[in-house]
């Protein structure tokens, strides 16, 4: 009886096969494709064909001061994005946990920019921007603080900062919710325990609050980051990296070079920095999941 | 809360006024003759768009039901047994979530054109299978482990077949997860639907909402309320979802992120 309980969940050969369709499914789709991009990236392809030319789309890449500008400027921008996202998704976290009147409704309106396709979130921002009958340009032009019609989707600095707001305004409410998930996983004794001590609202929340969900605050910003970095549609559709390449990060730049150009082979050059950037995002997030783990399971 | 809803209320206000209300300059927040006008106009600005809101319907459908279809037996092998290699590849499903499409593009591309894909449906499914494939395994793992394995053993002591515990035991139990897994897939492929649908799919019957939608704004003469008004009949769907839904989606997909 315990000999055939054992076997129950060892079966090894089963569960195996129950993993191989998917397994198989992302090898052709994914894995594959990963290692297809490195190949071409050592190709001049493009429509008509290709031929090995070993390193010259790196060189010319890295030695370009263009590519380096898109570096940089890819980094920036998700900077300033990751933080707002971060800060305002703690902002909210806490206003949605606080006892306030309606916060079930607010839970809810907080998600539509998650749930709604990016693509037609952004028409709005679209005309939102429009410098002669946007709102924003509107209210300004009433109230006197523009002196006429302002495209902010126009001019470089403008541009940069709208595509980040706009990229906070899609990618805030997943942070906000798993920001509030984690509060709500704080043990409620601690803080009737401080209440008892006469701790204040700002001690209860830096003192027992922040230090709880550190590991979620970690753990989002290194997601978010990810997230951020890979953003392409929101770019893509305000300003297809433009004006002049003010908002052209490494993904659009990508893209443009592999799709807009079919310079495959150069576009694919591309492609590989992008995974290099990914895959040392994504064993920092790793090792870190690990360690939390570890931290928890000692406890 | 202003800043979350201000694009949507925009729109839903673009879409109300009168075209040349809209383009009058200097701006005027209120227009006399709001109307509902360019709900009926753009059915025929915008002939396809029946077509196209049943392509989106029809893309994220199947892409989620063929997304199922791989995760269900995967995600019951992660949560019930143990194998060499098991966390490792969750590990690595994981870091695979982190690829957008947009790398894999020219490699997909290239695939897709040797198999005279490009331009179909599939163009836009195969792809879009592959990247819910990771969360969706682990959201329905969290959700099989949550099934007591006791239910499970005690009918196989008492020689029920696998096939009979599947039937009886875990099916019924896992329905609520498999819903919400649904729901994400489902989700997460009509949000997900533009960039492929702009790179492998340039033929106008197949395509979905957005990219259908992104057409029209190449011409001159943009009827934006009109265009607003489509978005919006467009995104009501996944809204009115998602607002029934809401509670357990937010609580599925956080449970396993917090926990792990």
């Amino acid at each position: 009886m315990k000999q055939k309980l054992k076997s129950y969940n060892t079966q090894t050969y089963l569960a195996y096969a129950l993993i191989a369709p998917a397994a198989l499914y992302i090898v052709l789709i994914v894995a594959w494709p990963l290692l297809e991009t490195i190949r071409l990236s050592f190709t001049n392809s493009s429509l008509a064909g290709e031929d090995y030319v070993g390193f010259e789309n790196y060189q010319k890449m890295l030695s370009s001061k263009k590519f380096n500008g898109i570096v940089t400027r890819t980094f920036v921008w998700m900077f300033f994005s990751v933080s707002l996202k971060l800060i305002i998704g703690l902002i909210g976290a806490v206003l949605l946990n606080a006892n306030l009147k309606g916060r079930s409704i607010f839970r809810v309106l907080v998600m539509p920019p998650w749930v709604v396709p990016i693509a037609i979130g952004m028409l709005g921002w679209l005309w939102l921007y429009n410098g002669y009958f946007g709102i924003i340009a509107g209210v300004g032009m009433r109230t006197g603080i523009l002196d006429g019609p302002f495209g902010f989707l126009a001019y470089k600095q403008s541009a940069f900062i709208s595509t980040i707001i706009a990229d906070v305004w899609v990618g805030t409410p997943m942070v906000t919710v798993f920001f509030l998930a984690a509060m709500q996983g704080v043990p409620r004794d601690l803080y009737e325990a401080a209440y008892c001590d006469g701790a204040s609202r700002w001690d209860r929340f830096f003192k027992i609050t922040l230090p709880q969900i550190t590991p979620v605050i970690i753990t989002m910003s290194l997601l978010s980051a990810i997230w951020t970095f890979n953003s392409f549609e929101i770019i893509w559709i305000l300003t297809e990296g433009g004006p002049r390449g003010a908002t052209t990060t490494l993904i659009i730049d990508t893209y443009k070079q592999a799709l807009g150009n079919y310079k495959f082979g150069r576009g694919a050059a591309r492609a590989v920095v992008v995974m290099i950037l990914l895959t040392l995002f994504a064993g920092f997030y790793l090792a870190l999941l690990a360690r939390i783990n570890k931290k928890i399971s000692h406890e | 809360m202003t800043f979350i809803l201000l694009p949507f209320v925009e729109m839903f206000y673009a879409s109300l006024r009168p075209l040349d209300h809209l383009f009058r300059s200097p701006y005027q927040f209120y227009s006399d003759d709001l109307s509902f006008w360019a709900y009926r106009e753009m059915w025929k600005t915008v002939p396809m768009l029946p077509r196209y809101i049943f392509n989106s319907f029809f893309l994220a459908s199947v892409t989620s039901l063929i997304t199922l279809l791989f995760v269900i037996p995967a995600a019951y092998s992660y949560a019930r047994f143990r194998f060499p290699f098991k966390n490792s590849s969750l590990y690595i499903l994981l870091a695979i979530n982190m690829f957008s499409g947009a790398v894999l593009l020219i490699p997909l591309y290239k695939v897709l054109r040797t198999f005279g894909l490009l331009n179909t449906y599939q163009a836009m499914i195969v792809p879009g299978v592959a990247f819910l494939i990771p969360t969706a395994i682990w959201l329905l793992k969290s959700y099989f482990e949550k099934i007591p394995i006791d239910l499970e053993e005690a009918a196989f002591v008492d020689g029920a077949s696998r096939v009979q515990i599947l039937r009886h035991i875990i099916a019924p139990l896992s329905t609520p997860g498999l819903v919400v897994v649904g729901i994400y897939a489902f989700i997460g492929s009509y949000a997900q639907q533009f960039l492929f649908a702009i790179t492998f799919n340039q033929k106008k019957e197949y395509m979905p909402i957005p990219s259908g939608l992104y057409e029209f704004i190449g011409y001159t003469t943009v009827k934006w309320n009109e265009m607003m008004a489509a978005s919006l009949v467009g995104i009501a769907p996944v809204l009115i979802i998602f607002l029934f839904l809401q509670k357990y989606i937010v609580a599925g997909l956080t449970s396993g992120a917090v926990k792990n």
